[in-house]
């Protein structure tokens, strides 16, 4: 036993996608699924790894539920084969496989109090009664609703709801738990809260989740990987800080927090730096990129990266221009300027508010002239 | 603001519901008619009660009447739900326009046509296989279950659809296997459906007098065929003592159902009020 517990301990790692020899807990190979004409998943990919809460990120209508279900059983793919804990589910009925799903809907059965809602999966394996009470109670410490146990889902709000769809879905120990947009429903306040408590909730438990979101801040905060889609298929796959630093298309940059997206042309390629010719003036990005003298390629820059100062920077060189402020969105903690450069376009920026302003008028506004500079390695070269 | 309202819709209002109601009370208030003919006034009495509670034929009526509709409303449910069941939760199957056209057909069909079809429907039968041998309590029953499982079918679909797939898909995620997800979630869910529906199969079967009238045989009178039958021979005060007990029984069943719906209302606005109370 002590053998087995250090050789699991050694394979759990923080990053099993990098480790070749660890097993996927699901494996989905050229999963296409069509509605008719409609293709709806693309003939995608995937591993996923025991441990991980993967994110299943994109707009509506972009397959993320649709391949949801077919996890849990509900749609069945037109071709390719899903694999959970090294068993082939084509034939295998929800019913049947190792998995539990919270849906967004929570779909508590009004019918029923909290404890027979979370009852109802255990007493599907017939566990001896006292063994149900056991798990509920254990259940119902963890999500903190143990005084909650006789009340009818209708009679609680919008957040014990959504714990008890969380309790009952847990509660069977699952290999794999499916959360679709688990807290779409909360208020904003709420939802920031419990980002963290089911991420804390995941942890310790230590069942994989997947879970579908279309909120990019929900899948960053939760994550330890997220999949982009679009239209039916991945279109990029990482950690979260891959995934916002390093996007490998102009869909992710975009999708994913915003930022200035220009096209440009490369009059530079070297081994260490590349040099882009935009609208922004020559770009110098410090890394390498395999691209083409002359061809034509996509600088993105975030906002956030990008410094402001009513001053002109001292040194001379690349990565510098001069605008004029357009606008300002004030947000409090930041702000974002809408900076319009000489040539017209306009270039989004945004600074922290570090200085709490005296006579309550900040020091840049509207119709200054600004001064923006960025570090080498900021820019991102996007080839698609 | 509403202060000032409108005369014309007062009067409108006022109006409307004369022509409702001025019927009934005249109808009421002629059942209590001494007189033995019905429009001329001859003093209060409850004679025409006495006589109708004495009268044989009357009580095998409505004995008949309650009998079909209470068979009827039993096979209608369970028929017309297992037939909403099957349009809705059972995905595409072949012939399912076919079928669902099929099942609303009765609803828009005349009833002269559907009551002309089942007895022509039921002479063949007799001549082929002798069955049903004549005409009365059973015919009149599957005539009535044939129209009354259309309503409850439309009735089950809607709810069907309304409450969505969510719930019986988290039960067979729990778990569930389809038989336990339909008596466990479906079941429970779908009974308010299941009661209205029960409830109009019983009211249509009680009503029915075109389709009763094709598929009875001799000796079968259904509490309308009775009435209509003697009303044939001119306006009677008993008839008038039957139809004023009818809407008593109706307005008690009208007045029970509207104080369910007022307790459902009210647990429910207690529900809300606990729920608000834990944000």
């Amino acid at each position: 036993m002590a053998g087995e517990q250090i050789t699991s301990e050694q394979k759990a790692s923080e990053t099993p996608w990098l480790d070749m020899d660890t097993k996927p807990l699901i494996r989905l190979s050229g999963v296409t699924k069509k509605f008719g004409e409609f293709v709806a998943i693309n003939n995608v990919d995937l591993d996923i790894y025991e441990g991980e809460l993967f994110c299943l990120l994109g707009g509506s209508g972009c397959g993320k539920s649709t391949l949801l279900r077919m996890l849990a059983g509900f749609e069945t793919p037109t071709s390719g084969s899903i694999i959970i804990d090294g068993k082939d589910m084509s034939d295998v009925p929800p019913y049947e496989r190792p998995t539990n799903m919270m849906f967004q809907s929570y779909a508590l059965f009004p019918h029923m109090n909290v404890a027979k809602n979370i009852a109802f999966g255990l007493e599907q394996d017939n566990l001896p009664k006292g063994e149900i009470e056991d798990r509920i109670d254990e259940i119902l410490k963890l999500v903190e609703l143990q005084d909650y146990k006789k009340r009818k889902p209708q009679q609680l709000s919008g957040g014990q709801r959504q714990r008890v769809a969380l309790a009952r879905a847990l509660v069977k120990k699952p290999k794999l738990l499916l959360l679709d947009e688990p807290l779409a429903a909360l208020d904003k306040k709420l939802r920031e809260q419990t980002q963290f408590e089911l991420a804390n909730i995941q942890e310790q438990v230590g069942i994989t989740f997947v879970v579908v979101t279309h909120d990019q801040e929900e899948a960053m905060t939760l994550s330890s990987r997220i999949a982009v889609m679009d239209k039916g298929e991945f279109v990029q796959t990482g950690s979260p800080t891959d995934i916002y630093e390093f996007p490998e298309s102009r869909f992710v940059a975009d999708f994913i927090g915003s930022a200035n997206i220009l096209e440009g042309k490369v009059t530079e390629d070297s081994a260490a730096h590349v040099r882009v010719a935009t609208d922004l003036g020559e770009i110098y990005i410090d890394h390498g990129q395999s691209t083409k003298q002359g061809s034509r390629v996509w600088v993105a820059i975030r906002p956030e990266k990008i410094h402001l100062s009513k001053k002109p920077s001292s040194k001379n060189g690349y990565n510098q221009a001069v605008g004029i402020v357009d606008d300002i969105g004030y947000l409090g903690n930041t702000s974002i300027y809408k900076i319009r450069l000489k040539n017209g376009h306009i270039v989004d920026v945004t600074a922290p508010n570090q200085i709490r302003p005296k006579n309550r008028t900040h020091s840049i506004t509207w119709e200054d002239t600004v001064y923006l500079h960025w570090d080498a390695s900021s820019a991102m070269l996007l080839k698609k | 603001m509403y202060r000032k309202r409108s005369k014309f819709l007062t009067f409108m209002l006022i109006t409307g519901f004369s022509f409702l109601y001025i019927p009934m009370i005249l109808l009421i208030v002629y059942s209590f008619n001494y007189s033995k003919i019905v429009p001329i006034w001859g003093g209060w009495s409850t004679r025409w009660y006495t006589e109708l509670f004495k009268s044989e034929e009357v009580w095998e009526a409505v004995s008949l009447s309650l009998q079909i509709a209470f068979i009827n409303a039993m096979f209608a449910t369970i028929l017309g739900t297992l037939a909403g069941l099957a349009m809705v939760r059972f995905g595409k199957f072949r012939g399912r326009t076919l079928f669902g056209g099929m099942l609303v057909a009765p609803l828009v069909m005349p009833e002269v046509i559907t009551g002309l079809s089942l007895l022509v429907l039921f002479i063949s039968l007799e001549q082929l296989i002798g069955w049903p041998s004549e005409r009365g309590f059973t015919t009149i029953t599957i005539a009535h279950i044939t129209f009354s499982l259309a309503y409850v079918a439309v009735i089950i679909q809607a709810r069907l659809t309304g409450m969505g797939q969510d719930l019986e898909e988290a039960a067979a995620d729990l778990g569930a296997k389809p038989f336990k997800v339909l008596t466990s979630i479906t079941f429970p869910r779908l009974a308010p459906g299941m009661l209205s529906g029960w409830l109009l199969a019983f009211t249509l079967s009680l009503d029915d007098l075109v389709i009763s009238s094709f598929v009875t045989g001799p000796g079968a009178n259904t509490l309308p065929i009775l009435i209509f039958s003697r009303i044939r021979l001119g306006l009677r005060p008993d008839i008038n003592a039957l139809a004023t007990i009818i809407i008593l029984v109706v307005a008690i069943c009208v007045a029970i159902a509207a104080f369910i719906l007022f307790r459902q209302q009210k647990l429910q606005d207690q529900d809300e009020m606990m729920a608000a109370r834990e944000t």
